[in-house]
């Protein structure tokens, strides 16, 4: 997929507040479509997906007292594209130590796109054991799918051009709250 | 990335860092129910064995295949080799077979330069001669790095026959690299001085194991290889024990954190005492164990991408 130049018109789509009310809805979602969050494990894909599920984490606490186990899943390995791209360095596996045996496991990502990072979060799951169900929840939803897969719960649906790009900032690694639409634009 | 690993020396801090921080991910995988990684489906990676070896080939094969690779081991004995094919031959045999990488060991140091010029794929560097054996160091790297928490600044003694040891060399090279300061221990006749000095600027030597033991954070003892002795480089293997090797009372003298390490095969009772091998501080065991994770990085980080 064609970047836009560095040099690319944007637009920011949600700053700071708007995407922390964003995150408010997720959790409440979950909340309301899991009936309490029960047998629950929330997973981060990273780089971003990580610190976005520890947010949906806090606040589900914040909101009904539930604590719920926390983990990331490195997809690198599972790529179907690592042969034509340069090596990547892994991020980290880290299970709750509940394990996912029986549970319900919801991927947390910052953007679905084509929905193979999905695809390989699935295949790394079905390594580590056996859920009774997987549901996906995303901060953005910007289409363009390439695989029969959905999300569970969606921040934003960003309708984009194949020529644009949604860049995700996150204050714990990137030290501001903020989605950016990229290029495309005149 | 590198495309081969011949020598420490072709490894730079930051690359030396990945691999190490690699190994960490994957040694995560040894505690999986499913213990295979679908990254190198398709991928055939030879092993290309022109000495003995245990644990180096079974640990190469055994990371090649949880990475899910097709592995095609060869040894010299019962192969063409016996009837007098050449390395350029066998290699361009594994050439026309589509090898992705050759992990080769081999009796002449520099046999993995050679190779490297006559295949497409990647070469790693197994052992040749008495020059380098690089995931070696990589995964004494990994071991102490577990261990103790840091590599630079920390003391690393590696006693005993640094002259044929490929351990010795890649260790000094990649050690150094990392910021760790090597002391090399031994008798004069096996401490190649000028060889030290020329792979690394800040190794330094001792002919005194007792001295340096108080203050080392890592001794690592090296095998003394009769196989490789022509000469005679020390009056008696009782005398060599006597002065170099490392027993109980040794051991004492240690610092409370230091770490006890050998590449294997031991000589138990020549460079190192049973109690001490079997000690606590002892990593012996789990160096065996570092050596299929940090494998798998290299043939990872050589062979994912494009």
């Amino acid at each position: 997929m064609a970047q836009p130049r560095a040099d690319a018109p944007s637009k920011i789509i949600l700053a700071g507040s708007d995407l922390h009310r964003v995150v408010d809805r997720i959790a409440h979602q979950i909340l309301e479509k899991t009936s309490g969050a029960t047998g629950t494990v929330l997973l981060g894909i990273p780089t971003r997906g990580v610190p976005l599920a520890h947010r949906l984490a806090a606040r589900i606490h914040a909101f009904e007292g539930v604590e719920i186990p926390v983990g990331s899943l490195d997809i690198t390995l599972y790529r179907d594209d690592l042969r034509l791209n340069a090596t990547r360095a892994l991020g980290k596996t880290e299970l709750p130590a509940g394990g996912i045996d029986g549970l319900r496991v919801i991927l947390v990502d910052d953007v679905l796109f084509s929905g193979r990072s999905v695809r390989a979060a699935l295949d790394a799951l079905k390594d580590l054991g056996r859920p009774s169900s997987v549901q996906l929840a995303v901060l953005v939803d910007r289409g363009h799918r390439q695989l029969p897969i959905r999300a569970d719960y969606v921040g934003k649906n960003i309708p984009t051009a194949l020529s644009e790009s949604v860049k995700v900032t996150l204050t714990e690694i990137d030290g501001a709250d903020e989605v950016k639409l990229i290029g495309g634009l005149k | 990335m590198i495309k081969h690993l011949r020598s420490a020396a072709d490894l730079d801090a930051a690359t030396a860092t990945l691999i190490l921080d690699t190994a960490a991910e994957m040694a995560a995988l040894s505690g999986r129910e499913v213990k295979k990684l679908p990254a190198l489906r398709g991928r055939t990676v030879v092993n290309l064995f022109y000495e003995d070896s245990t644990r180096t080939r079974i640990s190469f094969e055994a990371a090649a295949k949880r990475l899910s690779a097709d592995v095609i081991n060869f040894s010299a004995k019962g192969s063409s080799v016996s009837k007098g094919e050449s390395l350029k031959d066998t290699a361009l045999t594994l050439q026309a077979m589509g090898a992705d990488a050759v992990v080769i060991r081999h009796s002449a140091s520099g046999a993995p330069h050679r190779l490297s010029n006559w295949v497409d794929g990647s070469v790693v560097n197994a052992g040749d001669g008495t020059h380098e054996h690089p995931t070696q160091a990589l995964l004494d790297a990994y071991t102490m790095r577990s261990r103790l928490g840091r590599l630079d600044g920390l003391k690393v003694a590696v006693v005993g026959d640094v002259l044929h040891s490929r351990v010795a060399r890649s260790n000094v090279l990649l050690l150094s690299t990392l910021g760790a300061e090597v002391t090399l221990v031994g008798p004069p006749t096996l401490i190649p001085v000028d060889i030290v000095a020329a792979l690394s600027k800040t190794a330094r030597v001792s002919y005194d194991l007792d001295s340096v033991l108080p203050d080392s954070d890592v001794v690592m003892m090296l095998r003394v290889q009769t196989e490789r002795m022509q000469d005679s480089y020390f009056p008696s293997a009782r005398e060599y024990s006597r002065r170099y090797g490392l027993d109980v009372t040794r051991m004492r003298k240690l610092p409370e954190h230091a770490i006890v390490m050998h590449p294997g095969p031991m000589n138990r009772g020549m460079e190192i005492a049973p109690e001490v091998a079997d000690s606590p501080r002892s990593t012996i065991v789990e160096q065996v164990a570092n050596g299929v994770s940090v494998r798998m990085a290299v043939l990872y980080l050589l062979l994912g991408g494009k």
